[in-house]
């Protein structure tokens, strides 16, 4: 069995817990930087992405969350957690944790009063327009690099993506009770802790 | 097909809070230093309730100007508040793009009967309550998110704890019952039954419940964390003390750390002066916020 971490500084937490759970693997909270020893793959989950970073230098994780992405384990960004791992954001100087090729637009989809949900069409997942994806101020992926695999589209803007071992989505997969994305991100975890064994 | 402000859209918004801290602020300035500090939300207001008390008179919305100031000053959520019952500050704030709004007791309410049908709105609204009767009946309403009423503006901690403790006991009473039993209790929590059934399903509320009223130090935030709060609002407590900058940092992550005694016993010393707090029985009957409502 593979044990998953999820970052838990702030946001939704017990959902991803719940989700994973439910998809064959085991949960570790990470608050710590040695929380990230013994854990084969990470969640970033949903939350504010402005106080997820100052929590992450806060507490110095900046550097080993950037050490932990290179050690080739699978990281999966849901909203916020897409934010800190795009390379770039639109009118932000830097982004945050930058490792997967794309540049982001934070609250693409406008402001609350504007948020959604809508069946989508994931690819990599069984299943065709019937994934409900929950966005709540959602950011979406304006482009990008040869690298990216777009994984689901909305109104022509990229809303999940995978590179390599990097998954990531706009939407919100543990506001549901449909656990696909989860099963997909375990299943990247489960290949990967075969190639460290 | 695309579908706004459905019950997970809404109470979604307030999951991605949990575990955070969400400020009140009257100005630009203020909301700044409040994301600076890592507030997860602020609450856009004309005055923080300590300064609502000691002006009297009748408590209406914020100004507009001071909401769309709000909202182009930062990039976290803007929560505002509208007077219990009064539809249209709700629709004004909602059609001014406020994130959430707070059907609040902290204003003088528009109407002393009924409450706002919150499922009518897209923006999704936050309550307050003291027990689970009422707790539920406004999630019956159509509210996202619930927080405790405490006691407004006072910087005393003890009736946030208070109700915090009673909803939470008052859930697990629910959750230990038989089925045949809930509607009775029902009937006596004043609760909607499909609730409560709800409630003992899931083993817990089915939306976010934060601690309000009278959190003024890191250890209160701490504390109703402890007590099984989802997260924090800090009224009157940051802009009202020496060193808002310190303070609203020092709250945010004896938030996050709730349970990490060295910490914030570090991040505790050295804050200056908290705001001056009022004893809850020097109230005259009519200071009281949290009998606001029903």
């Amino acid at each position: 069995m593979v044990t998953v971490g999820i970052l838990a500084l702030q946001g939704a937490i017990r959902e991803h817990a719940r989700a994973l759970e439910a998809s064959g693997a085991n949960v570790k909270i990470i608050k710590r930087i040695e929380d990230l020893e013994d854990i084969d793959g990470l969640v970033v989950p949903g939350g504010e992405s402005t106080t997820m970073r100052r929590l992450i230098d806060k507490y110095e994780m900046f550097k080993p969350l950037q050490d932990f992405a290179k050690t080739g384990k699978p990281v999966f960004g849901t909203c916020a957690g897409l934010i800190l791992m795009a390379r770039e954001i639109i009118g932000q100087e830097q982004g945050h944790l930058e490792v997967m090729d794309m540049k982001v637009h934070r609250n693409g989809f406008g402001r609350q009063r504007e948020s959604f949900e809508v069946p989508l069409t994931v690819k990599g997942l069984e299943g065709e327009g019937d994934y409900i994806g929950v966005f709540i101020r959602a950011p979406y992926i304006d482009s990008v690099g040869p690298g990216v695999e777009e994984l689901a589209t909305f109104q022509d803007r990229i809303v999940a993506a995978r590179q390599g071992r990097f998954l990531c989505c706009a939407f919100h997969p543990e506001l549901t009770d449909d656990h696909r994305m989860h099963g997909y991100f375990v299943g990247m975890v489960e290949e990967s802790k075969k190639t460290f064994a | 097909m695309v579908q706004t402000g459905t019950d997970r859209v809404k109470r979604g918004m307030a999951e991605m809070q949990k575990g955070g801290v969400i400020m009140d602020v009257v100005n630009a300035e203020q909301a700044k230093i409040a994301e600076e500090a890592g507030a997860v939300a602020v609450m856009a207001l004309e005055r923080v309730p300590a300064d609502i008390r000691a002006a009297g008179g009748v408590a209406r919305m914020a100004d507009p100007t001071i909401v769309e100031e709000v909202i182009n000053a930062v990039s976290i959520p803007v929560m505002a508040k509208a007077r219990i019952g009064h539809i249209v500050e709700a629709r004004i704030l909602e059609a001014l793009g406020a994130d959430y709004i707070d059907e609040s007791e902290v204003l003088t309410p528009a109407d002393e009967v009924f409450h706002l049908n919150k499922r009518d709105f897209t923006v999704p609204f936050v309550c307050g309550a003291r027990d689970l009767g009422e707790a539920t009946r406004r999630i019956g309403e159509g509210a996202s998110m619930l927080r405790t009423k405490g006691e407004p503006g006072t910087g005393n901690i003890v009736e946030a704890v208070r109700h915090m403790r009673l909803i939470q006991s008052q859930v697990k009473k629910v959750v230990g019952m038989s089925e045949d039993e809930l509607m009775t209790e029902a009937k006596n929590l004043g609760a909607p039954y499909e609730i409560l059934l709800q409630i003992k399903r899931e083993g817990r509320l089915p939306v976010v419940n934060f601690a309000a009223g009278g959190v003024a130090s890191p250890a209160d935030a701490a504390l109703m964390m402890e007590l099984g709060a989802d997260g924090v609002f800090v009224g009157s407590g940051i802009f009202k003390s020496d060193n808002p900058e310190k303070f609203a940092r020092a709250i945010v992550e004896a938030t996050t750390h709730y349970q990490d005694y060295d910490l914030i016993a570090k991040l505790s010393k050295g804050l200056g002066t908290a705001m001056k707090g009022v004893e809850i029985s020097s109230l005259q009957p009519s200071e009281r916020m949290q009998d606001r409502g029903w």
